[in-house]
């Protein structure tokens, strides 16, 4: 589900001169994001206290279920030991504690650590978004700057109707449409996990199993964890590399108009010059600002994504957890997207500051 | 006390200009229809004929049947029946509670105007999609909860909106005009500036309507909304993806739902290229 993002305010006003301060702005900016990072997330942790607290489903019965919920002996101990007991913000203090000592509760439906199982999804998930995102830039980019540089063609009007398809696709759509197509009929990817089970699990390094393959020496092993995650993450690549497209085509559309592309275009510069040096770079800088917001899309495409293509992620298990009213599963993994998130678009943030020329040049 | 309206674009703003824009509103508007129309013109959606399981296309059944032998094609009409009204009460609920908070906290700033802001901001900086699906969980799955689910974290962005419009208002002429006539600050924020910042919010509105209803098929989807035997385009291919063989029971749906999408954003797509409601 992608919607256009709202102009970011680290997006770039193409047409604005270059004006001398910016970097001071930015610097505040950034600062700014430093400041409220804790507040933002100690938020994010009370809004899921708050939603596992509040909401009508009563712990003790998810917990012990409803022949355990008539022994009142069984809830009062469940109560005591998880400090249900206890006035609201002690209550929240408590779950805080566990979060700082890495402890997200214990799946109902395993009976595991959350934050174990978590943590073994989570490299899955990332593999897969990084994965999709280099896949998105890569087919989105240059179809966006093809369709400004052609504005009004065949070639844009086409691209046009197949990026706005792409866009008001909903993720687990496209993955069905691709498992029938590319895997059932065709048989070009592989189905259903992350590795043919033949084959042994690299060791665990980075957690990225393609990284991790490499790293081991085995690219037998590398190259089908890469048969694997094609599906899922050309099923999101493209959704996003869409989205890619068509903000590309209009900021370059924007930047044609500028007064930097008739000043080339007087100096008797060719166009493909024009296009490819001068409006690229100008409308490739709030493109790359876009590229954190995505992360929030790419992780809750994976959801339903790595459900329907059997991708052992984070998402997955969200649904796995949601359809099972597996409580403490779905609130730990949606604070973990949600700290993940956060994080992404902060580091994302950070490196734009650094890669925008107009910074270089003030 | 006469309200100058004419200066705000006013709601001609959501007419079609373009054919891009009809054919958007022509697919639109033959949803809703053979949604309305359905019992009608289909077949029971919730008829097993365990004898025809999982059959392909063919002239007695146009879309094939699914696992249960029920006709995909009466489905997908009966289906529009719950995954549009469930975009459209999402929208409307998001805007009900975002618009009156957002208004209030522009128009009396303060604390209020801060404590709003703030759960607005923290609402936003999470994936909306998988807040919803955290709240949906919790709420217990049904088509309620799915609406409330998904309204609670869309409501933001109809509370900035709304705002934003009654911040810029509050310096207009006709507004000054009009509290210098003596209206109270109820008055004038009833009487004069929500009627303005009306056609923008309703903009807003309309273009959000794709990924409301994309977002409530895809909690149906996951199985926090609409519950089996109820048609939904969500859910029937939730359930068809455990037979993916028979391609028409989870395609078919999966098509409606886009088909749909589309035409809202082909309506909606003028409105970008003007910078107008994102």
């Amino acid at each position: 589900m992608v919607t256009p993002a709202p102009a970011d305010e680290a997006a770039v006003d193409t047409r604005r001169p270059l004006r001398r301060g910016r970097r001071g702005g930015r610097r505040r900016s950034i600062a700014r994001r430093l400041v409220t990072l804790p507040f933002l997330l100690l938020g994010m942790t009370l809004l899921m206290f708050l939603i596992s607290r509040f909401l009508p489903a009563d712990p003790a019965v998810a917990f012990l279920g409803n022949n355990g919920a008539d022994n009142q002996q069984a809830v009062d101990a469940f109560n005591a030991r998880y400090g249900l007991d206890r006035p609201l913000w002690e209550q929240y203090w408590i779950y805080l504690d566990r979060l700082l000592h890495g402890d997200l509760g214990t799946s109902i439906s395993t009976s595991r650590p959350v934050a174990d199982e978590l943590a073994a999804a989570f490299p899955a998930t990332l593999e897969l978004a990084v994965a999709a995102l280099l896949i998105s830039l890569v087919v989105g980019i240059p179809l966006g700057i093809l369709a400004a540089a052609r504005r009004s063609s065949l070639f844009d009007r086409l691209t046009g109707g197949a990026t706005l398809l792409g866009v008001s696709m909903p993720p687990f759509v496209l993955a069905l449409l691709a498992l029938q197509v590319l895997y059932l009929q065709l048989g070009w990817v592989a189905g259903p996990g992350r590795l043919d089970p033949f084959l042994d699990p690299p060791p665990t390094v980075t957690g990225l199993m393609t990284i991790d393959a490499l790293l081991a020496g085995r690219p037998a092993v590398a190259l089908d964890v890469l048969h694997h995650l094609v599906l899922p993450a050309v099923v999101l690549g493209v959704i996003h590399g869409a989205f890619f497209a068509r903000v590309v085509r209009s900021t370059m559309v924007d930047a044609l108009r500028g007064d930097f592309v008739r000043t080339a275009r007087g100096k008797g510069l060719s166009g493909r010059v024009i296009v490819g040096r001068h409006a690229f770079r100008f409308a490739l800088i709030p493109t790359l600002s876009l590229v954190g917001l995505t992360f929030g899309e790419l992780f809750a495409g994976a959801i339903t994504v790595e459900t329907i293509t059997g991708w052992p992620g984070v998402g997955r298990y969200m649904y796995n957890a949601a359809t099972k009213l597996d409580f403490p599963a779905v609130m730990a993994g949606t604070l973990l997207i949600g700290i993940a998130y956060v994080l992404v678009n902060l580091i994302v943030d950070l490196l734009y500051g650094v890669a925008d020329p107009r910074v270089e040049a003030s | 006390m006469t309200r100058p309206v004419e200066s705000a674009p006013g709601l001609r703003l959501l007419r079609p200009v373009s054919p891009a824009q009809w054919v958007g509103l022509s697919i639109i508007a033959a949803w809703v229809l053979l949604a309305v129309l359905a019992p009608l013109v289909s077949a029971d959606p919730l008829a097993q004929q365990t004898a025809d399981r999982l059959q392909a296309p063919s002239f007695a059944h146009p879309f094939g049947t699914d696992q249960l032998g029920r006709d995909v094609l009466s489905r997908v009409l009966h289906g529009g029946r719950a995954t549009l009204p469930i975009g459209v009460s999402i929208v409307l609920l998001a805007t009900l509670v975002g618009v009156p908070l957002g208004a209030l906290a522009g128009f009396v700033r303060g604390w209020l105007d801060e404590a709003v802001m703030r759960v607005a901001d923290l609402l936003l900086a999470l994936p909306a999609l998988v807040l919803a699906l955290a709240i949906a969980a919790a709420l217990g799955p049904s088509v309620s909860s799915a609406v409330i689910a998904i309204a609670a974290v869309m409501w933001p962005r109809y509370a900035r909106l709304a705002r934003g419009q009654v911040l810029t208002l509050r310096q207009r002429e006709f507004v000054l005009a009009d509290r210098a006539t003596g209206a109270s600050p109820a008055q004038v924020l009833w009487q004069t500036v929500l009627p303005n910042a009306a056609p923008v919010v309703t903009l807003v509105a309309v273009l959000d309507l794709g990924t409301a209803t994309l977002a409530g098929a895809t909690l149906s989807f996951l199985g926090l909304g609409v519950q089996p035997p109820t048609p939904e385009w969500g859910a029937m291919v939730s359930t068809a993806v455990q037979t993916p063989e028979a391609w028409w029971a989870s395609l078919f749906p999966g098509f409606a739902l886009v088909s749909f999408v589309v035409a809202v954003n082909l309506y909606g797509q003028v409105f970008d290229r003007k910078g107008l409601g994102r």
